[in-house]
């Protein structure tokens, strides 16, 4: 008999018999009812208390509010993708700035050292952000792909302030991630670390060492509101 | 955790279980628990039957032996008054134990019953008797040392300080890390000799630290361990069972 | 900085059995430095995680967690055959083994069917339960760590302490000395200069493996999704730089649905190191897609049961496979925190470990386990998912003495005639009242003879005393000395 049926055998033919499935209630997950504001500054308070950045800007400024973060972090050459409104914007921004703007359509395979070596950051968009926790959530796509968040040392996410809602649970659940899941999907909540010295924070020990996370505002009122 | 009892009106009777501890080493804190019941006007009945709860025998995993011992006790309490035990590992053995001890079995039902009518002494004299207290006796500065069992397994954290409250002359001070086993455990002491007594001495440095002239238990079994401890080092601090020290500053 | 490497290549690992516990106990027990790490690292995860819970109503958040893990008990093979048609649905190729040599064997034979010469891995338990990484060796694959904890211990040669910092018991000089001689680094106190070190070192080594072997921390069978909990980002450089992925896991990992996910990482993470959440949550479903540009291009799960299918039998032992491996409980054990986690000998120290290991190695290895524990229940209070440890743990000693259902490994070990007639003794004084009553007057007449010296006991404290009179006498003479109201049930017989 194989491992498989072997293994399925004996927990189907259990010794003490069947057991039942206990009910379960998620409501300690969710029903927070957080204000937009409330929202906000709960995320920005989590993501920023592990070394997160959050740059406020609006959907018609951000393009400039990227191209001052890359200039104050010495960026020289960024990666991004090419289809996605966020990577249009940004390459239209940054046409004349002095960052080199990498492609990242093309198999790793092809430009991995480049990716590990010399590539200073990567931009990319996210699908929304969790407040309870001050965390970005992301599918990435064959546009953005995987690695353009994890590899560069720094991360620029691009966030709009409406897509930010309560728990987990709820993303999950107005998302309807059950449906169908991609490759991949993450929660990134902060630059990468570790306590494995001493229990000592330390930042960038595999990912990102900054993570910057621009959060855009629909218009300059809700912006300053803040 | 255990769920939040609910506790009913002070009864006429109780039936006290002393505990084997008790009655071997400390029955001067069996007697002076029976006296503070006796003082609220309480009818105290002491089953000159009992003997011990079985948690020995349990706890070592002689499963067999320590259930003759339980059987032997559920007799001695027929009536429905509730069951008064000057200890919390002893407590928490007869009401969150013997259920499962006997579950399956034709004792079942009775000890269900029978666990249903425990109460710790501390708890009893708090949340049933709602003791008043009246200090008569010198100040000085003590350390409560709640038992892991009455602590967790018979959720009383707070009955012991709340008694202690009402002593005008003491002020309770609090060591630290007070909520970590004493390293008493019952057999675990014997059996695990070195860990065990790395665990009391933290716990007589911190009730020291604290600035405690005595220490007072609910347990008698943690306070032969500190005790015990503080001796061997021939250290100042005492311990006293809480029943002793109440009924000695009270009366 | 020095900017050259020395090429590490890993050593045989420094080992630790069960069967010596009390010898590894007391050499931990006699060492300030190990002494000192541990309770200053417990002290502050025990904060923490307090801290973390903050605003949350705990007791329900628990239940919950509870529930979730029971229900994906009560349905685990049902769920464990949806897990794998998900799973290859979206492309992953699912693997069962019955024992972690079989899972070794099934995890060599898809490295040497690429040719891989490097395998790097990110956290995973479950290959240290079994003990891939000397497997791999032995077959000529490399298997480096990468999880910076980890490392440090691969380098130290040796395993890991504790099942979520697995370099606990290492403080920042040991760190920095271990760093200096295996990899050439400068000896430092600057936690930053040593973790960029550990960066640039392991940077190369995620581009040059061949696979990437990882845990799974949750695998849900609605979706055919595989979660990683991490802060450093060493997940997900294994799980998506390799060209070829591995996520080993134990069958018991499985949870029903995607929404059971966020109340048992809210959890996990706070019982854990009382973060309110990971850097990084990697959710994984299929290799690399048509289109895609990274990820790996094959993906495996091996399923791993290990003794817990005999575990499952069980309806009181079941519990113990709740277990989401946060690591609250040997954080609050005051036993853990004096010897640390080495002590035991076990993949899985502390609480967790004194009642998972009796199954994976047999009573007869593991047999002082079960009682290394005073049953003070701080380890129950702060589960996750309501494991109730201390009751397992008199379960394993009732199996151990031979008085359970005999269906543990090595049931009845530790049973001694000795020890047996000793409780029988007490069993038969204890239902003989009267016998109780005349041999504790006795002993109390005679404790003027009592020994002094008890063995154990004696040697850090002193001996009890037994009183002069029982209290059953006591309560005797004290009905008898009150004025009469004579009621014919004052004193029963």
């Amino acid at each position: 008999m194989s491992a498989r049926n072997a293994i399925l055998k004996r927990l189907r033919e259990r010794a003490d018999g069947p057991l039942v499935a206990p009910e379960c209630d998620f409501a300690v997950v969710t029903g927070r009812g957080w204000s937009p504001d409330e929202r906000l500054a709960r995320f920005e308070r989590w993501i920023t208390s592990v070394h997160g950045e959050v740059v406020h800007t609006t959907r018609d400024d951000w393009g400039d509010a990227l191209a001052r973060v890359l200039a104050d972090k010495g960026v020289r050459r960024l990666a991004l993708g090419r289809e996605h409104p966020v990577a249009v914007e940004a390459r239209l921004a940054l046409a004349n700035a002095e960052v080199e703007l990498v492609d990242v359509d093309r198999d790793i395979e092809d430009w991995q050292q480049e990716q590990f070596e010399r590539v200073d950051a990567g931009l990319t968009s996210v699908g929304g952000a969790i407040a309870e926790t001050g965390s970005l959530w992301l599918w990435p796509t064959p546009d953005e792909p995987r690695l353009i968040s994890l590899v560069p040392s720094i991360h620029v996410a691009v966030l709009d302030a409406e897509t930010i809602e309560d728990t987990f649970f709820d993303v999950m659940e107005r998302h309807d991630w059950a449906r169908g899941m991609p490759t991949n999907a993450l929660l990134i909540s902060g630059p990468s670390k570790t306590a494995d010295i001493e229990q000592t924070l330390a930042y960038g020990v595999h990912g990102p060492r900054e993570l910057v996370v621009l959060v855009r505002h629909v218009d300059a009122d809700t912006e300053e509101s803040l | 955790m255990t769920p939040v009892k609910c506790y009913p009106p002070r009864p006429e009777k109780v039936y006290f279980f002393g505990t084997c501890l008790i009655d071997l080493f400390y029955p001067e804190a069996g007697l002076d628990g029976i006296r503070l019941l006796e003082r609220e006007g309480i009818d105290v009945l002491f089953p000159q039957d009992q003997t011990c709860c079985g948690q020995p025998a349990h706890t070592s995993g002689y499963h067999e032996e320590a259930r003759a011992v339980a059987a032997a006790q559920l007799d001695l309490f027929p009536e429905p008054w509730p069951i008064i035990v000057p200890s919390g590992s002893c407590g928490g053995m007869m009401r969150t134990h013997y259920p499962k001890l006997f579950a399956g079995t034709a004792l079942e039902k009775k000890a269900n019953e029978i666990s249903g009518r425990i109460y710790e002494l501390t708890e009893f004299l708090v949340h049933v008797c709602h003791l008043r207290l009246e200090d008569r006796g010198q100040p000085e500065k003590v350390a409560m040392h709640t038992s892991c069992s009455a602590r967790r397994e018979m959720g009383l954290a707070e009955t012991g300080p709340a008694l202690l409250a009402q002593l005008g002359q003491v002020e309770l001070v609090e060591q630290a890390r007070a909520a970590e086993c004493c390293g008493f455990g019952g057999t675990f002491a014997v059996r695990h000799p070195e860990i065990s007594a790395a665990m009391v001495e933290d716990k007589t440095l911190a009730i020291e630290a604290a600035g405690a002239e005595r220490f007072v238990t609910s347990d008698c079994g943690c306070m032969m361990n500190i005790g015990g401890r503080f001796a061997h080092q021939k250290k100042t601090v005492k311990g006293e069972h809480i029943a002793s020290y109440l009924w000695r500053r009270t009366s | 900085m020095n900017a050259e490497n020395q090429a590490f290549q890993p050593q045989p690992v420094q080992s630790y059995s069960p069967r010596e516990f009390h010898r590894q106990a007391h050499d931990a027990l006699g060492n300030p430095q190990i002494r000192g790490n541990f309770r200053k690292a417990m002290d502050g995860l025990m904060t923490k995680r307090r801290d973390s819970f903050e605003g949350w109503d705990l007791e329900t958040l628990r239940e919950l967690g509870a529930n979730i893990r029971m229900r994906a008990l009560a349905k685990l093979p049902d769920l464990l055959e949806q897990l794998e048609t998900n799973c290859q649905a979206n492309g992953i190729r699912v693997h069962w083994a019955e024992d972690g040599e079989e899972a070794c064997r099934i995890i060599r034979e898809i490295c040497e069917a690429h040719d891989a010469k490097s395998v790097i891995k990110g956290k995973s338990m479950v290959s240290e339960e079994m003990h891939l990484n000397a497997h791999l060796e032995a077959a000529g694959i490399e298997a480096l760590e990468s999880d910076l904890g980890e490392y440090l211990v691969q380098l130290n040669e040796q395993t890991p302490s504790h099942i979520i910092m697995p370099a606990i018991h290492l403080n920042t000089d040991e760190i920095s000395e271990i760093l200096h001689e295996k990899t050439g680094t400068e000896r430092t106190r600057d936690v930053d200069y040593m973790t960029a070190a550990a960066r640039q070192q392991l940077r190369e080594r995620f581009m040059a493996a061949d696979v990437g072997v990882s845990g799974v921390n949750f695998a849900v069978a609605e979706t055919g999704t595989l979660c990683l909990v991490e802060n450093e980002g060493n997940g997900r450089m294994t799980t998506t730089v390799p060209p070829v992925h591995i996520a080993v896991t134990g069958i018991e990992k499985v949870v029903e649905h995607l929404r059971d996910v966020p109340p048992l990482y809210s959890l996990l993470t706070r019982s854990a190191t009382g973060q309110h959440v990971t850097t990084y949550f990697n959710m994984i479903n299929s290799p690399r897609k048509e289109g895609e540009y990274d990820g790996p291009k094959e993906v495996h799960l091996v399923l791993v049961d290990s003794g817990r299918s005999s575990i499952y039998q069980d309806n009181e032992l079941l519990d113990t496979l709740r277990c989401i491996r946060c690591g609250a409980c040997m954080n609050h054990c005051p036993v853990y925190t004096r010897v640390g986690g080495h002590a035991y000998g076990t993949t899985y120290p502390g609480p967790i470990g004194s009642i998972l290991s009796p199954h994976m190695m047999g009573l007869e290895e593991t047999r002082d386990l079960p009682t290394a524990s005073s049953l003070c229940g701080a380890c129950g209070e702060v589960c996750p998912v309501k494991i109730p440890i201390p009751d397992l743990l008199v379960r394993l000693r009732r199996e151990a003495v031979g008085e359970g259902r005999g269906n543990v490994p090595g049931a009845g070990v530790k049973r001694t005639r000795k020890e047996a007639a000793a409780w029988k003794g007490f069993q038969w004084m204890a239902t003989h009242p009267g016998v109780w009553r005349s041999g504790t007057a006795v002993v109390g007449k005679l404790k003027a003879m009592m020994p002094a010296k008890l063995g154990a006991w004696t040697e850090y404290r002193t001996a009890p005393k037994p009183a002069g009179r029982t209290l059953h006498a006591l309560v005797k003479q004290h009905q008898a000395d009150k004025p009469s109201v004579d009621t014919p049930d004052k004193e029963q017989r």
